[in-house]
């Protein structure tokens, strides 16, 4: 087995560059404090609710609680949820825009909206 | 023939064990599907040493495999979509035979990362999911490279013993 060549090393700077490229992309999209989460169900839009107020919101499909939803202090956690290896709870609670916890049994995506877009929303809906 | 039969049981069954270890590992760091990765240790170490058909049986039967006995259908799902894609990945990257098995065994990793990504962005419908992009590239190449680390380490030692006892 011939020692790591120049090539290997290459192409792993090359990846690890796109990784940080990949951060940094996130960092400068994100950032700033979100003003409401999304939470979708499949794709379609479950509900809106604005992080600042304290509530506790239980994710329903078909009428069975499957996650609960905790909002306060301005971010958002996932306390509860009835699948089995309960990822999404052990995910630290987000805040930020952009800022995702997946459920990938449900399908339930919550997500951190900025408030640019908030203002025309509430007018739309 | 009869022998590389019953080799293949054997490490088919290590990989289960390497699968089964990897479940007990509390490997946790704030984003969901990072892992080690034990168990493309041994799909590497076949795919260099016994061949594509080899690798790719032992992979796809420990998948199923690992899946009835720790997982459920879910994880059968990601861990195929993830498992397939950084096979071709490393199999195409050995074949044209221009990398050493640590980068074929990085870009597998991150192949299987990326491929579990997309598929949990097209099952979810939602596009948020790539907010994961970046650790999971990350990921992909640390875990790659360490097991890729270990994989050639191994295979300097075993080599002989797959030419002369497997192969046979």
């Amino acid at each position: 087995m011939r020692k790591l060549g120049k090539r290997d090393v290459m192409l792993m700077m090359v990846l690890l560059f796109f990784c940080f490229a990949a951060f940094l992309i996130r960092k400068l999209a994100g950032g700033t404090e979100g003003a409401y989460v999304l939470v979708t169900v499949d794709g379609e839009i479950f509900g809106e609710y604005p992080l600042c107020e304290e509530r506790e919101i239980p994710i329903k499909i078909a009428g069975e609680t499957v996650n609960r939803l905790k909002i306060g202090g301005g971010a958002a956690d996932m306390i509860w949820a009835d699948c089995p290896d309960k990822l999404c709870v052990r995910q630290k609670p987000v805040s930020k825009e952009n800022e995702t916890i997946v459920c990938l049994p449900h399908r339930v995506v919550i997500t951190v909206e900025g408030a640019a877009e908030n203002g025309f929303d509430s007018i739309a809906r | 023939m009869k022998r590389k039969t019953a080799y293949m049981g054997v490490f088919l069954a290590f990989a289960l064990i390497l699968s089964y270890v990897e479940s007990l590992i509390p490997f946790y760091f704030g984003v969901p599907g990072i892992k080690l990765g034990l168990t493309n240790l041994i799909i590497v170490i076949l795919l260099y040493e016994l061949g594509v058909k080899e690798a790719l049986c032992i992979s796809i039967l420990r998948i199923i495999l690992a899946g009835f006995l720790f997982g459920n259908m879910f994880s059968i799902l990601y861990s195929l979509a993830g498992g397939l894609c950084s096979f071709c990945m490393m199999c195409l990257l050995k074949k044209c035979g221009l990398f050493h098995i640590v980068t074929v065994s990085v870009c597998g990793g991150i192949t299987h990362n990326m491929a579990q990504l997309a598929l949990a962005s097209l099952i979810v419908e939602n596009y948020g999911v790539f907010f994961y992009a970046p650790a999971l590239l990350l990921s992909g190449v640390l875990t790659g490279f360490l097991i890729g680390v270990l994989a050639a380490e191994i295979e300097k030692r075993v080599e002989r013993f797959f030419r002369e006892t497997v192969r046979k």
